[in-house]
């Protein structure tokens, strides 16, 4: 195969509060340190992907202004939490397409303090009752017919697992979360990075039952930037860039196809069943075949669920996948072993490139003191809701 | 007093009030509560109105305790399964706890009052109530 496109260099700045950077310090860091472990120069670079939700819609362009303006095209993208993902699939494409053998991806926000981001914009209200949109409402209906509070939504989509197969508790998603937590403390780069007991998980201050505030992910600062090169370019290079480089072998996106379902409460689960099944098949790998496994943890309710998406256990089994301690990282499958969305945070937009950062680093044995040791094959995921997926799977060079 | 439902899809004063009423696909008979430009299913663009089974079973629910501003918290989110049409909706008439509030449970239609306007028309809601 010489059609693969491989990750020459990528990077993630620390997530958490940067109060004295602005999103475009934040993706010049990501951005200048991903060309830099690439060992290339922005003139180089063929092509650029540019993901940053709560900013200026011309995001790409203002950043070239502080890292270089070569004329390349730049592609401003927006699909929610899968943003990142989604203007890396900009960079993977344009290789693929023969249009340039190296592109640039960029995922950056600033959300610290940023509180729910979603609920109730929908009508100003006050003076006479008249119907408007698609509903025809006569007043907000966030809290009046069910929520749309992220918490609440995912919260549902969780508790619906256990509707189905049973066994998924308040005290089960807690537990993912106390992984998760306990991940991170092995993390310099997670927003939190301490431990919690269970205990104090499941007193936590309830947001959305079962989802406690430490349940869900971290509203931060952050941005991850990533460098892909095609192969016969990377063939080129330096023994020590091939070396380190880290092979895409699958690069999927998807949206949400119909459910009677989803026209009700997101779907999640089906495009990401979509989205697994397809990236298996282009890598030629399994589930058996995964080393580690960064997943979209956005709140824990979510991650019981991706189990089973992801195919990491049997349909209908993520409970007992989860209890058999598979997924902590000295289990048989470690799933976000960077403490993931709940404890690492999640900048939405940096998050689809971060997640990558992460496998990609455990890959090149890189990881410091949370590598898993001999890793060779590692899956990323993302989820937007609205909805779109986002998986990777990625391997060590040969 | 006039009243006037919060949506449109909920009729409060026509027979068999209160219904919830969807527009169903004439082509594959998908449902849906809001305006159609064609079925996100089979891309028909017929649409037809049937009432929807006021009676359910609670497939999943969340208690939302932390909203925008002007929402009242503590409630119970959730999507009922109205006899194979799925509906979101408030679960009502119950207190917002974990253990009165279980999947499976079995539901049915109310209305809910909600307020008034400058002209004196009572907006009315709707959410569903355990039932026995």
């Amino acid at each position: 195969m010489t059609d693969n496109v491989w990750i020459l260099g990528i990077h993630m700045t620390a997530f958490g509060k940067h109060r004295d950077k602005d999103t475009l310090d934040l993706g010049s860091e990501a951005v200048q340190g991903a060309l830099l472990d690439a060992g290339v120069e922005m003139r180089d670079i063929g092509v650029m992907g540019s993901g940053n939700l709560i900013g200026d819609p011309g995001y790409g362009q203002l950043l070239q202004k502080q890292i270089g303006q070569t004329g390349i095209p730049v592609y401003n993208v927006s699909n929610a939490c899968a943003t990142g993902a989604t203007a890396l699939r900009v960079a993977i494409m344009a290789i693929k397409a023969g249009e340039t053998d190296m592109g640039l991806a960029v995922g950056v926000e600033k959300l610290s303090g940023a509180g729910l981001l979603s609920g109730n914009k929908a009508l100003a209200e006050g003076g006479a009752w008249a119907r408007t949109g698609r509903f025809g409402a006569i007043a907000n209906l966030d809290g009046r017919i069910g929520t749309e509070t992220m918490p609440g939504v995912f919260a549902q989509i969780g508790m619906e697992y256990g509707y189905k197969y049973g066994g998924a508790d308040f005290e089960l998603f807690a537990s993912i979360a106390e992984k998760n937590h306990a991940h991170s403390t092995l993390n310099p780069k997670a927003a939190y990075q301490t431990r919690f007991t269970l205990e104090e998980i499941m007193n936590d201050v309830m947001i959305a039952y079962p989802n406690t505030r430490s349940m869900c992910s971290a509203n931060c600062d952050g941005a991850a930037a990533a460098v892909v090169v095609s192969e016969a370019k990377l063939r080129t290079l330096s023994l020590e860039q091939q070396r380190r480089a880290v092979k895409i072998s699958a690069s999927v996106l998807t949206s949400d196809p119909w459910q009677p379902g989803c026209q009700v409460l997101p779907d999640i689960n089906t495009l990401t069943r979509q989205a697994a099944t397809t990236a298996y098949e282009q890598a030629g790998v399994g589930p058996e075949d995964l080393d580690l496994v960064e997943l979209h943890d956005c709140f824990a309710s979510a991650e019981l669920v991706h189990y089973d998406n992801l195919g990491l256990c049997e349909p209908g089994g993520a409970v007992d996948f989860f209890k058999s301690g598979a997924t902590w990282r000295d289990g048989r499958l470690p799933v976000n072993v960077s403490g993931g969305l709940e404890s690492k945070g999640h900048p939405v937009s940096a998050t689809g490139i971060a997640n990558i950062w992460e496998v990609a680093t455990h890959l090149r044995g890189e990881a410091g003191d949370r590598q898993i040791a001999g890793a060779k094959v590692g899956l990323a995921h993302v989820i937007g809701l609205g909805s779109a997926c986002g998986v990777h799977i990625l391997e060590k060079a040969a | 007093m006039p009243q006037m439902s919060l949506v449109e899809y909920l009729d409060i004063d026509g027979p068999g009030a209160p219904r919830l009423i969807a527009s169903e696909c004439v082509g594959c008979g998908a449902r849906y509560f809001d305006r159609r430009n064609a079925c996100a299913s089979c891309s028909h663009t017929e649409f037809r109105s049937v009432d929807v089974t006021p009676e359910g079973v609670l497939r999943t629910f969340t208690i939302v305790h932390f909203a925008a501003e002007g929402v009242t918290v503590p409630f119970v989110a959730g999507v009922i399964d109205c006899d194979g049409t799925p509906v979101r909706g408030n679960v009502v008439n119950v207190p917002p706890d974990p253990e009165h509030v279980r999947t499976g449970m079995k539901l049915r239609l109310t209305t809910v009052p909600l307020d008034r306007d400058e002209n004196g028309v009572d907006a009315v809601g709707f959410g569903f109530e355990p039932i026995g």
